[in-house]
């Protein structure tokens, strides 16, 4: 029997959910690690330290996959001591990929923040406005310390080289499955690339308007948000107004929100070829409006579009803050 | 020293780049400010082309296509109105100043309006300054 592939987890700032990805492979994650040995998985399921990840020796680690975006100091060190351990690195999951929904964090100052999420909101008693702070001396003797707020949000591959990337927010653990498959057989893509089937969301979308036997060019002529109505489960949704980004997005997920009535919003990751998945969003969603009625209702409908088209990949962008 | 504005322009090879060289035919005072790209279309200039450019420090950018009516490519130029009408609202969503961005119809009879969009925007574009980005020309 060929040695077993030690692999690793490590959580930056994200949510946990793509690791709840990989125990949501259940029993094929039980016949998984018949070749698979986890060294590492931190800050979530095993009871290692950081410091025992900084005590392995370089290389030691086969694969590793880390989730989540760059947003503290603490991550910065994280991931470039997990490089230097892990002789495959996966970017797993749409944040550590591209940034993830907390990119758009970086639309606003750290003030605004701070003040949102220690201070204004409704549940919070903090009459003396404290905010957390990185050194704190109590009883004149304990220093303690947090991590520091970078000023903006950071791909992995903004702060280490990465050789895989995984989207999905979480990776549908169909795919996880797929991912572990290939790393297992060691049938993987040139270094660089997605782990992915490339093929776009719509290419998997069962109300795909081609399955359905319509035949021509898909034209928006209203913009609906979900508010809005109930949309028909069967038909496409940009037919019927609701702006869906599958056309521009990764279907690695099976097209899963629209099964459930959902448009597209691309935690898949761009499409092979594309670089800015925000404005590759808004040049194809453009070019199906059917006339400038149609463009300002869709201002009016969402009155922030870097927030819309970049929902999971500000920080990749061209633009990755406010100026 | 003043502020020589940078703008990076986008000019349909039909209509805007024929009327930049009407311009210089008819020997138009504008000043030098426009870095001007020629494309097949004014609606084959992609979003990123213009992010890139503010990203790079640029101060402007300006895409010029047919009239309505004029396309060679039938309805390029609406696509390029859908398109552009969708970024400008992102560049002033990303905290530039939209009148950073400008989209122009001129077609290739029209040399002067050529050079008066270019005084106008070179003059709008040293009332706002240089592009907050680095690299913007000082």
């Amino acid at each position: 029997m060929t040695e077993k592939l030690k692999v690793g987890f490590l959580l930056l700032g994200g949510c946990a959910g793509c690791e709840m990805a990989v125990v949501d492979l259940s029993e094929k994650l039980v016949d998984a690690l018949a070749h698979l040995e986890v060294v590492f998985w931190a800050p979530t399921v095993a009871d290692v330290k950081y410091n025992d990840l900084e005590a392995m020796e370089d290389n030691f680690i086969d694969v590793a996959f880390i989730d989540g975006m760059i947003r503290l100091d603490e991550h910065i060190h994280m991931a470039k001591v997990m490089r230097k351990k892990a002789k495959t690195l996966i970017a797993f999951g749409v944040c550590a990929a591209l940034g993830g929904t907390a990119g758009m964090s970086s639309l606003h100052t750290k003030e605004e923040l701070f003040s949102k999420a220690f201070k204004n909101t409704p549940t919070t008693d903090n009459p003396d406005g404290i905010y957390p702070q990185a050194h704190c001396l109590v009883d004149g003797k304990y220093n303690l310390t947090l991590p520091t707020y970078e000023d903006k949000v950071r791909t992995l591959n903004q702060i280490v080289d990465v050789d895989y990337y995984i989207g999905g927010c979480p990776p549908h653990h169909g795919h996880v499955a797929v991912a572990i498959g290939a790393l297992v057989s060691r049938q993987l893509p040139p270094k660089g690339s997605w782990i992915t089937n490339g093929k776009a969301v719509c290419d998997v979308c069962k109300r795909n308007p081609t399955r359905n036997g319509f035949s021509g060019r898909v034209m928006v002529d209203k913009v609906l948000r979900m508010v809005d109505g109930v949309p028909d489960e069967h038909i496409c949704l940009l037919q019927q107004g609701y702006i869906c980004f599958g056309p521009i997005t990764q279907g690695d997920c099976g097209g899963s929100c629209l099964t459930v009535n959902t448009p597209c919003r691309g935690c898949g990751g761009p499409i092979p070829g594309n670089e800015d998945y925000g404005a590759q969003a808004l040049s194809s969603i453009a070019s199906i409006l059917d006339n400038e009625d149609t463009t300002a209702m869709l201002m009016e409908k969402y009155s922030n579009l870097a927030k819309f088209f970049y929902r999971y990949a500000l920080p990749s962008g061209t633009l990755p803050r406010k100026m | 020293m003043s502020f020589s504005p940078n703008i990076v322009g986008f000019a349909c090879q039909w209509c805007t780049y024929a009327g930049a060289d009407l311009a210089g035919n008819l020997r138009c005072k504008y000043p030098p400010t426009v870095k001007l790209i020629k494309v097949p279309c004014s609606g084959r200039v992609k979003p990123e082309y213009i992010l890139e450019a503010l990203a790079q420090g640029a101060d402007g950018v300006l895409v010029g296509g047919c009239h309505f009516g004029d396309c060679h490519y039938k309805d390029g130029n609406h696509k390029t109105k859908n398109r552009m009408d969708l970024l400008k609202k992102l560049i002033e969503d990303m905290g530039f100043d939209p009148r950073r961005f400008r989209l122009e119809w001129i077609s290739g009879a029209e040399g002067q309006k050529f050079a008066q969009v270019i005084t106008e925007f070179t003059e709008e574009l040293i009332a706002l300054g240089p592009n907050p980005l680095k690299g913007g020309k000082e």
